[in-house]
């Protein structure tokens, strides 16, 4: 099944005009955290381009473009459901309501941070969001289930979400993990980001079928391929996805054709792509604010204000980040064990 | 006056267990204590696991919480570990310790290192058994130990139990740990009927619950002339040798290191202090491993407490071969174990 039009909104107009406004909101956050980081990431790594160099050291993997996957899932989810998601896992964190502070001081290597530094932008674990990351592809799914196992056993009805991109659907523990959850009946959402590229692998030199959804099917649960990286899509095929995993029928898959609007990792020189800031209209954020305007959900006022706003929110965790003491060497082996 | 005290509680009792039956004793201790323990694996259930390491644990918890899983070993030992992210206690068996190639990343990236990288945030309080070791002409791919290579890899404990009543009281510490642990069996302790067992697989257990201290070695026989340092099935062989030597003059002691991580550091240097002599067993692999650790030990605290060289008995680096003879002397027997000891005696 693929399915590219937007529903009609359910729910009374004012309550589905605040929704939409949320999930602008969402988008709106996360871009503005990904420029932001992009910015410092760059501010300090010249001459040239050395990769440990900088306030942001290592390998930085920026999601500017895939907001839609991520706003439109998790508007579903509260704080006792769970996330784990890839190595470019801002969007998610930040849309399943991750603190910007703590996010942003793991991000640039603080004792502040989420991990006190330990774990870096593409292991980040939040027991406030039960949220986690696996910098190695496909291997965020095994812990989801156990997640879910978990709360289906403690009677609750939380669920847990597992995000991958289109290559780790060629993975091991990706078909492991599907066939798991069917079988057990687990409360799981498996989300696959399906952004055109591994790297520097186009899909369609590393997958055999048109659609995960059919892989889905392989396993025995359902599976939707969202075609237009247009957040309400997103948002009316996780509602549906959602609601069965509470409802205790089991697990379901949503691959979405999503957008990686910059490098596979900031300082790829992209020579296998062409450029995507010249195709019009396949930026979502820009798009869905015109939607919105015509519309008449938002003016241009409300809109700008949206992005004023995040853009304070983001600058002051950035700030606390910078400000934040660094992690005392001597204690570089702490937290091995508990 | 006369007063007769009757003890409040009954002696302990105990039962002559087989270390298999002894660790199921352990696991059954504690999912009877706390509902959160859970066991699954492949044919642990109606099968009761291939060496006999959860006999009778289906019939007394049902299959919600003794459960086979699919061949699946990244799917069901990642559940595992998310799981015990919320706040279960699950026990996972990886069948062989030899198929860690097909889920090591569940191992090594995410179960051992969640709790570093989240900076003490998540806990994983799991543990992982798995069965080790040769002897009985399983080849190449179903007789490794393989516990440096675990040991080797940060954020995990490593326990080796070699009889009945630590295999128990282990088995209880690790579910209780607030840390991954991995405990490796050898095939070769669990007394199993069908493959030529030691005597000293069988054993008087204490009933009820007791914890055997992870990261104690255990002095399994006192000796004043050398120490052999060794764990799993090889400590039966140390034991064996020391028996035969004893008539001669030759006073062997044996430590039983119980577990790799944390690594009981002051047993080896106080047990070498004392006999000035150091051989150690390992059936893991002889280079980068256990061993060397061994030996690094002693001489990176005081090369002079050794009044000769220590000597190494492991496999000699070499995949286990299937054929009987070729097995056999690749195995760090009791002969290679006696012909060590004579060398560091100067013999």
């Amino acid at each position: 099944m693929t399915t590219t039009s937007p529903p009609a909104p359910a729910g009374s107009a004012k309550a589905d005009q605040a929704a939409r406004r949320d999930l602008y909101r969402t988008m709106t956050l996360i871009r503005a955290f990904e420029e932001a980081i992009k910015r410092d990431y760059w501010a300090d790594k010249g001459p040239g381009f050395d990769i440990g160099k900088g306030l942001v050291p290592g390998e930085m993997h920026l999601a500017a473009g895939q907001e839609p996957v991520a706003a439109g899932v998790c508007a579903h989810l509260t704080a006792d459901d769970a996330v784990t998601a890839t190595h470019r896992p801002h969007h998610f964190a930040i849309a399943h309501g991750m603190d910007l502070k703590a996010l942003a001081a793991e991000i640039f290597g603080r004792e502040t941070g989420l991990g006190h530094g330990r774990g870096g932008h593409m292991h980040l674990f939040d027991p406030a969001t039960h949220f986690s990351c696996s910098g190695i592809i496909a291997e965020g799914y095994p812990p989801a289930l156990g997640q879910a196992f978990a709360f289906q056993r403690q009677g609750t009805d939380r669920i847990a979400v597992a995000v991958t991109g289109e290559g780790a659907a060629n993975q091991g523990a990706f078909h492991e993990s599907l066939n798991l959850a069917a079988l057990w009946h687990l409360p799981v959402v498996f989300v696959v980001e399906d952004n055109d590229w591994g790297i520097s692998v186009p899909r369609s030199a590393s997958t055999s079928v048109a659609s995960n959804a059919a892989r889905a099917a392989a396993h025995g649960m359902p599976g939707v391929r969202v075609e237009d990286n247009a957040v309400e899509t997103v948002h009316a095929a996780a509602a549906e996805a959602v609601a069965r995993a509470r409802a205790g029928q089991g697990p379901s898959l949503i691959e979405v054709h999503t957008l990686r609007l910059w490098g596979h990792f900031e300082g790829d020189a992209e020579g296998y792509r062409p450029e995507l800031d010249q195709v019009p209209g396949r930026d979502p954020l820009p798009t869905y604010r015109a939607t919105l305007v015509a519309d008449g959900v938002l003016t241009d006022a409300d809109a700008d204000a949206i992005t004023a706003e995040a853009s304070a929110q983001v600058e002051e965790a950035i700030a606390f980040a910078k400000d934040s003491p660094l992690p005392d060497p001597a204690h570089a082996s702490a937290y091995v064990f508990a | 006056m006369t007063v007769t005290e009757t003890p409040a509680t009954p002696a302990p009792q105990s039962h002559r267990l087989t270390t298999a039956k002894a660790m199921a004793d352990g696991i059954a201790e504690e999912m009877r204590r706390d509902p959160a323990v859970i066991y699954l694996g492949e044919d642990v259930g109606a099968y009761g696991g291939i060496f006999g390491s959860t006999t009778g644990l289906l019939d007394e918890f049902g299959p919600t919480r003794v459960l086979d899983t699919p061949i699946s070993e990244s799917a069901f030992i990642g559940l595992g570990i998310g799981a015990a992210v919320e706040g279960m206690r699950p026990i996972v068996e990886l069948m062989f310790a030899d198929f860690m190639g097909v889920c090591l990343d569940q191992i090594y990236n995410h179960m051992a290192k969640i709790h570093f990288e989240s900076g003490g945030n998540v806990k994983v309080p799991m543990v992982l058994t798995t069965a080790v070791g040769g002897g009985y002409s399983d080849a190449a791919q179903h007789s490794q130990c393989l516990w440096g290579t675990f040991a080797h890899l940060p954020g995990m404990k490593v326990v080796v139990p070699s009889n009945p009543y630590d295999a128990k009281g282990l088995m209880i510490s690790a579910i209780r740990d607030d840390n991954p642990v991995v405990y490796m069996f050898h095939k070769g302790v669990m007394g199993l009927a069908w493959m030529a067992k030691n005597p000293r697989a069988s054993a008087d257990v204490p009933d009820g619950a007791y914890t055997v201290e992870i990261g104690k070695a255990a002095t399994a026989r006192k000796g004043t002339d050398v120490t052999v340092v060794t764990l799993s099935l090889s400590v039966h062989h140390a034991l064996d040798v020391a028996e035969r030597l004893a008539p001669q003059g030759i006073d062997v002691e044996v430590i039983d290191l119980r577990s790799l991580v944390p690594l009981d550091r002051e047993a080896i240097l106080g047990s070498v202090a004392r006999t000035g002599h150091l051989v150690v067993v390992d059936e893991d692999y002889l280079s980068f491993g256990l061993s060397g650790e061994v030996v690094a030990t002693v001489t990176e605290h005081d090369p002079g407490m050794l009044r000769a060289a220590a000597v190494r008995v492991a496999n000699p680096d070499t995949p286990v071969p299937y054929s009987r003879p070729l097995e056999q002397v690749v195995l760090p027997g009791p002969a290679r174990i006696e012909a060590a000891i004579r060398k560091v005696l100067g013999g």
